[in-house]
């Protein structure tokens, strides 16, 4: 079976997504070629060419896919499918929102957000907000997966460089068009591979005080900032903060949530990490059934504390 | 205009699942059932624009069991005009709930179709992208925002980077997200009125579409619980800790 991945990617820079989807599809057995689908995007490719596994990259290098509209990446995935057994892709954004549109065009069903491969068509899902794994088997000629690349390592780069081949856009569907995007920047590192994440909660409060109390924190240690739905629904910090359940799904090692009472829906995204902490002025928080460490403590003493301890400790 | 709404009665967000003895499935005796949260933020939208004056009727279906009645009451107590109950006891996977609701567009010929973006118990997130390619439309999956003219629609949409903005020809399918609004409860007089609202109810027969499914379960087991941990004293106990024993700092 040949093995197709789609790439998760920023033009010039490849994201780990797809090093770790690589190392997914390794575990399915095959050769494995990558599609790199996007506008000015060689530089992509050629990261993509240097992973451990890669035998081949696709490189679909057009204005038109320079904003992942799924109705172009879809038809363009679809277009290459025919050779593949397997079509793989990140459950990032982009993944989710374009791999369902493939499968059906293939009519298969898609296996969305696979944390483990047993076989090349057996595969172990979260459900219900990860409080029960499903293992499943596809009967479908060809598979379709969105993979959890938080579940898997990822592909190291390799001494020699896979070929790149260029490979032509089919016909755009043309019913979307790209408008216009409002990103978030940020110096920190990326939420969805950061080793040490600092959470913030409702507890908060406001803006302000997730850039004073918590932003010291997070940036002494190097660590990205995250976020329960209700600090994002309330404003305190843009959507792509969210973690849980329908936000980010992330394995940090360290987890730091701070005024995070421990829904269901915000374990589902963090439960994972490697240790986790927890500070909350509730001794009942069931977040606290999470946490390696507790602090039962006020956020907005213990939070500036723990910022001046960590930042004489880096000094020491 | 017409908005076509996908609901589904899943267990309520607040219940923890629990995995069946025999690994088989999941337990959802006695466990309280509700419109997954997304579906009821698609009726909301759709109900909107309806009341600014933008649709002339929403009609909402769904695809279950008899209970599901139920949760089209709700979208109808809500504000939506009639419902659409496409009964069966097996389980639906989205590509075949995507190929059912194709047949209903194709029959009801909506303007918009709105689904949530995904059902809090399978996780799917794919049956409205799954629709919208069966129907060769353009899709605004995640949506926080819509605006609707009359040959287009522009969709802001939440992705990992922030927000981006599409503007879709129409019919369109867009999948809601949690931001897109706040959902209402229905008031008592309209949940009464609800009652005379006409479902029209059919079987996955009627439409033609096989449901045979694609993914055999072949286990489903609850994930090992994290091992509980201690409780720390003070922020130099924690950080102590931190460096010495877990080595993260
Ligand atoms: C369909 C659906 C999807 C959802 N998806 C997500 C998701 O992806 N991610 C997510 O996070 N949630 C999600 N939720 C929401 C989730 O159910 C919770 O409502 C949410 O996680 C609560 O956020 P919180 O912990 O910040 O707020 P709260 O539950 O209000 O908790 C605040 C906590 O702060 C503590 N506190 C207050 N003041 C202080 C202080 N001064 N110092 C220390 N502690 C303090 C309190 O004791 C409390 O425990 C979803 C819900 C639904 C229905
Ligand atoms: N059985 C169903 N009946 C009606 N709508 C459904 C059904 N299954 C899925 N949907 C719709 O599709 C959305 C996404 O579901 P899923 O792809 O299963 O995560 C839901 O929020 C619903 O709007």
């Amino acid at each position: 079976m040949t093995i197709l991945v789609l790439a998760e990617h920023q033009d010039t820079l490849l994201d780990e997504a797809t090093a770790k989807v690589v190392s997914a599809a390794g575990r399915m057995g095959g050769e494995i070629h990558v599609l790199v689908a996007g506008s000015g995007c060689r530089a992509a490719a050629e990261a993509a060419a240097r992973l451990t596994g890669v035998a081949k990259v696709l490189l679909a290098d057009e204005p038109s896919l320079s904003n992942r509209l799924a109705e172009p990446v879809a038809a363009l995935v679809v277009s290459r499918a025919g050779s593949y057994g397997a079509v793989l892709a990140p459950s990032t954004t982009n993944g989710k929102n374009i791999m369902p549109r493939v499968a059906a065009l293939l009519d298969v069903m898609q296996v969305s957000d696979v944390i483990a491969i047993d076989g090349p068509d057996l595969f172990q899902r979260p459900i219900y907000a990860g409080n029960v794994i499903q293992t499943v088997r596809s009967v479908d000629a060809k598979t379709v997966l969105t993979i959890r690349a938080s579940a898997f390592p990822a592909a190291p780069v390799a001494a020699a460089a896979a070929p790149i081949e260029a490979v032509a856009m089919p016909d755009n569907p043309g019913v979307s068009t790209f408008i216009g995007s409002a990103l978030s920047r940020s110096e920190r590192p990326e939420l969805a591979g950061a080793r040490i994440v600092v959470s913030g909660g409702r507890a908060l409060a406001s803006a302000e005080n997730f850039d004073t109390v918590l932003a010291p924190l997070a940036d002494t240690l190097g660590a990205a900032i995250g976020a329960s739905r209700a600090a994002v629904d309330a404003g305190y910090v843009s959507n792509d903060l969210q973690v849980g359940q329908t936000g980010k799904i992330i394995a940090p090692d360290l987890y730091i949530a701070c005024g995070i009472s421990g829904a269901i829906q915000h374990l589902a995204g963090m439960k994972d990490s490697r240790v986790i902490v927890a500070i909350n002025k509730d001794p009942d928080a069931p977040i606290f059934q999470v946490a390696d460490y507790g602090l039962v403590a006020d956020l907005f003493e213990a939070v500036p504390e723990l910022h001046t301890a960590v930042a004489a400790k880096a000094g020491a | 205009m017409k908005i076509v709404v996908a609901v589904k009665r899943v267990a309520d967000p607040n219940v923890k699942v629990r995995a069946l003895a025999d690994s088989s499935g999941v337990d959802l005796a006695n466990v309280k059932m509700t419109m997954n949260p997304f579906d009821e933020i698609a009726v909301e939208e759709a109900v909107r624009l309806k009341e600014a004056g933008r649709a002339d009727e929403v009609v909402v279906v769904s695809i279950g069991s008899e209970k599901s009645a139920e949760t089209l009451r709700t979208a109808l107590a809500m504000g939506a005009d009639r419902g659409i109950l496409i009964r069966t006891e097996a389980v639906v996977e989205p590509l075949a709930v995507a190929k059912l609701l194709k047949a209903v567009a194709e029959a009801e010929r909506p303007d918009i179709i709105i689904t949530g973006k995904q059902a809090i118990d399978d996780d799917a997130n794919q049956t409205g992208q799954m629709l919208s390619a069966l129907l060769g439309w353009g899709q605004g999956t995640f949506a926080s925002k819509l605006v609707v003219g009359d040959k287009a629609i522009e969709v802001t949409r939440e992705i990992d980077g922030g927000l981006q903005t599409v503007s879709l020809q129409l019919p369109a399918l867009v999948t809601a997200d949690l931001r897109l609004n706040e959902p209402r409860y229905a008031s008592l007089p309209n949940i009464m009125k609800a009652k005379k609202k006409p479902i029209d109810e059919r079987t996955p027969a009627d439409y033609g579409a096989s449901i045979e499914p694609r993914l055999i379960v072949v286990r489903v087991h609850e994930p090992a619980n994290r091992k509980a941990g201690i409780k720390v004293g003070s922020v130099g106990e924690l950080v102590e800790r931190l460096h010495r024993e877990a080595g993260v700092l």
